[in-house]
């Protein structure tokens, strides 16, 4: 894979001229640099670097819920969007993210690459994290008529509704779900003593 | 006059051509398709959800049945994300089984596509043709999982098991007959004047719509674009493989065509090369670390020590460091990204998985638009969507 430094990066750089403030913080992952930069900025940042450097491709979107993560401190956003973009022109990676709170607005990249159309309402989907301008932002994963947002912290695995078929009605009807989640093996930290 | 107005169709979800579950509701002047919009998650499994509850260890198995025709090279994704966030240097060995067998999986993915694809057209003998030489890869897979498609063979780390003796001699028979089951395929469709007919010049897709939809793969080569992770980004041991990138000309579903077909006989020189280099070089097939492997067998019955590994392993499992990545390989499909949030834990704090299909999907109605109704169906064979990516 190839390695695309942080502190040589040009993109980088670039980014921290052009928009100061907005780029909240840089940092290097194990395989690319990641910036994380303000939430309002996130269209001009991706215009910017789609045409000064390259980043013809976006190649994920997607949400995080980091409500339940043990670096998240008091007053953090909620969600993350993560972008993952490829240049194919000077075959570099870099990856962007932005802090969302729920009810929040983020602005829709679609304008920038058509391709982010599904991956927003995905992201939508699944953590109901709202895009704004987005052309149509419906569900696209999940049933017609779901409720909820599925891959949040606090949606139970086993979900809140189990499908039957009802005979009297001649249909499928939803029923509240009555199974319960089994944690056969616990969540653990490395030298935490589960007793 | 008589008042003229659009009707639309619902195509699928039973549909044979709509590959699986997918209901295209398309918009018609007359034959003349004004508008495709899908409507994808009939096969939606809430895979990513699943993942944050499972260890690494569990997480395995999933991957074979994301696209369940490419069953390794899923795995191949994740194995690497893994290694990755853990900084796994995986024995040469490992990498030479692993690029042999992904290689195999793009024969058996281009194989079924080849096939299936046809069938949609309407040409029929290929799939039969096709459908033998998927045998013979499914004996390979079986004899080093046990398995003949939901494998579980790549680990984080290396492979499961190493290569049972008398393997690669059948594999190497396999690589000197298959340029010949090749020539056949093409001998019914290359020259074929209805399948010409069928596919040139439809859904023709340009360089820069290819970038701007998020193309990958034979889908991006076919446009012209020579993008191949194998290449430009190479993992495991492809940087010292001797192979060629195909690249279309035109962009339309003839070149994506002949671009898989090329990269049938492309694999196979891969694998031949595989093949020579590990019967000279036997070795470990996965790291020595008893942490993250989990121990033989045999020592397991034997040494206590490996006894504890074996069930800290199985129950427990590991823990990765906590950070982030993304590693992605060459799909048959295109780029099978994984996304990978560690939080230091023995089960991922969130796992995303970037199918290929999922954006070639989206730009079904790009594609579609002022084409015929029977070549929605050419089109979206071409595209080689399996919905167990798209869904997810």
């Amino acid at each position: 894979m190839v390695q695309n430094d942080v502190k040589t990066a040009v993109e980088v750089v670039a980014l921290q001229e052009k928009f100061g403030e907005q780029v909240l913080s840089v940092s290097q992952s194990v395989d690319c640099p990641v910036v994380t930069v303000a939430r309002e900025s996130i269209v001009d940042v991706c215009h910017f670097l789609k045409s000064e450097h390259g980043y013809d491709q976006m190649i994920d979107l997607c949400g995080v819920d980091m409500s339940e993560h043990p670096s998240q401190a008091e007053g953090d956003a909620r969600f993350l969007v993560v972008y993952n973009l490829l240049s194919v022109e000077h075959n570099r990676r870099i990856r962007l993210k932005i802090g969302v709170n729920d009810r929040e607005l983020v602005d829709s990249t679609v304008e920038v690459w058509p391709t982010s159309n599904w991956f927003e309402r995905e992201a939508f989907d699944m953590y109901g994290i709202i895009f704004n301008h987005h052309p149509d932002l419906r569900r696209i994963l999940t049933d017609y008529g779901f409720e909820g947002y599925p891959l949040r912290k606090d949606f139970p695995l086993t979900g809140r509704v189990e499908m039957f078929f009802d005979e009297a009605q001649w249909r499928c009807v939803y029923r509240p779900n009555k199974v319960e989640n089994r944690v056969l093996i616990p969540k653990a930290w490395p030298g935490v003593d589960r007793g | 006059m008589a008042e003229i107005k659009n009707y639309t169709l619902n195509f699928g979800p039973q549909h044979p051509s709509a590959h699986g579950v997918l209901r295209l509701v398309l918009e018609l002047d007359g034959e003349v398709v004004e508008r495709a919009e899908s409507h994808i998650g009939l096969l939606h499994r809430g895979t990513e959800k699943l993942f944050e509850y499972k260890t690494y260890q569990q997480n395995i198995p999933y991957f074979d049945r994301f696209d369940y025709v490419s069953m390794m090279a899923n795995e191949h994704a994740y194995a690497l994300a893994v290694e990755k966030l853990l900084g796994m240097e995986v024995p040469e060995r490992a990498q030479y089984i692993r690029v042999m067998y992904a290689e195999l999986t793009r024969i058996l993915n281009h194989c079924l596509w080849l096939g299936a694809a046809a069938l949609d057209i309407g040409a029929m003998t290929v799939f039969l043709y096709c459908f033998r030489e998927r045998e013979d890869i499914f004996d390979y897979y079986e004899e080093v999982s046990g398995a003949r498609m939901h494998a579980a063979y790549f680990r984080p780390g290396g492979v499961s098991k190493d290569l049972p003796e008398g393997l690669l001699e059948k594999i190497k028979g396999f690589t000197e007959r298959f340029p010949g089951y090749v020539d056949e395929y093409e001998t019914l469709l290359t020259e074929n004047r209805i399948w010409k007919q069928r596919t040139v010049d439809i859904g023709t897709v340009d360089k820069d719509a290819a970038l701007a939809w998020g193309f990958t793969g034979p889908m991006i080569r076919g446009s012209g674009v020579a993008w191949d992770l194998r290449k430009t980004q190479p993992y495991d041991a492809y940087d010292k493989m001797d192979f060629d990138i195909p690249v279309g000309a035109t962009g339309d579903s003839y070149d994506r065509y002949l671009v898989r077909v090329e990269e049938m006989r492309q694999s196979n020189r891969i694998i031949s090369q595989c093949v020579e280099w590990l019967e000279k070089n036997p070795g470990p097939i996965k790291i020595d670390d008893n942490k993250l492997t989990n121990p033989s067998r045999s020592s397991m019955m034997t040494d206590m020590e490996s006894l504890i590994h074996h069930f800290k392993f199985f129950s427990e499992g590991y823990h990765v460091p906590e950070g982030e990545v993304y590693a992605a390989v060459e799909h048959p499909k295109g780029e099978f990204g994984v996304y990978l949030m560690s939080d230091g834990s023995n089960k991922p704090y969130r796992m995303k998985v970037r199918a290929s299909g999922f954006a070639h999907l989206q730009a079904l109605d790009y594609m579609c638009r002022g084409h015929m109704i029977a070549d929605v169906v050419t089109i979206l064979g071409t595209q080689d969507i399996v919905f167990g990516e798209v869904d997810r």
